[in-house]
């Protein structure tokens, strides 16, 4: 189940992949490039990601959902039509 | 979408206060009480970059769709640009079609058009060629 946590000056947890810049910038570069493709028969990338359910704040992962059908649906903005 | 047994998940580039107030002062009075699917916040488009949605020229997340199996697997996605809205009725014929035909195990398929009730067409070799038998054009338009 998603965590919940307190409303409050906290930073939103979000989880990163670590980024080694130093050592192998250029192929850094090339590999997130590819990585900006989705495809259809490929696993969804996971992420973990703060969310307002329910009247609740709480820390929601991708991966909480295996087993189940989701609609992932994102959107330029609140107060706009989805 | 939930008796669809289809979990949603919302996501947007704004905080989740700013998730709260639209839920209660626009979305409540849209859908008579609280939206039922956590509406996720992703503030620096982490996870629109790895879906490739993100748009870096406007800071915002384009109007990105995607069907989730239960194993984890993107089976679908339509990303439209900002002013056009999406097709609900569309995205629920694609999610009750994918799940046929993995209740079916792959046995059945659905072709061009199908709608929930129609037919669907079950690969095997003797169909090779003979997809006109089972299923016509005007299907389509039905």
């Amino acid at each position: 189940m998603p965590e919940e946590f307190k409303a409050g000056c906290q930073r939103p947890k979000i989880e990163k992949e670590e980024v080694k810049e130093s050592k192998v910038e250029e192929n850094q570069i090339i590999k997130e490039d590819n990585f900006n493709m989705i495809k259809v028969g490929k696993p969804a990338p996971d992420f973990t990601i703060p969310a307002f359910h329910q009247g609740k704040f709480v820390d929601l992962s991708l991966s909480e959902f295996k087993g189940k059908w989701v609609l992932l649906c994102f959107y330029p903005g609140d107060f706009t039509f989805v | 979408m939930q008796k669809l047994g289809i979990e949603v998940i919302s996501i947007s580039v704004d905080s989740v206060f700013v998730h709260k107030m639209w839920n209660e002062y626009e979305l409540s009075k849209m859908v008579n009480g609280n939206i039922p699917f956590p509406m996720g916040s992703d503030q620096d488009g982490t996870v629109g970059k790895k879906y490739g949605i993100y748009d870096e020229d406007s800071g915002v997340e384009t109007r990105g769709r995607f069907i989730i199996d239960p194993d984890g697997i993107v089976q679908g996605f339509e990303v439209l640009t900002p002013p056009v809205g999406r097709n609900i009725n569309e995205i629920i014929r694609q999610i009750k079609a994918f799940q046929l035909v993995r209740e079916s195990k792959g046995s059945e398929v659905t072709p061009a058009g199908w709608k929930p009730g129609k037919t669907t067409l079950k690969p095997n070799p003797e169909l090779v060629g003979n997809v006109w038998k089972e299923w016509t054009v005007d299907e389509v338009d039905k």
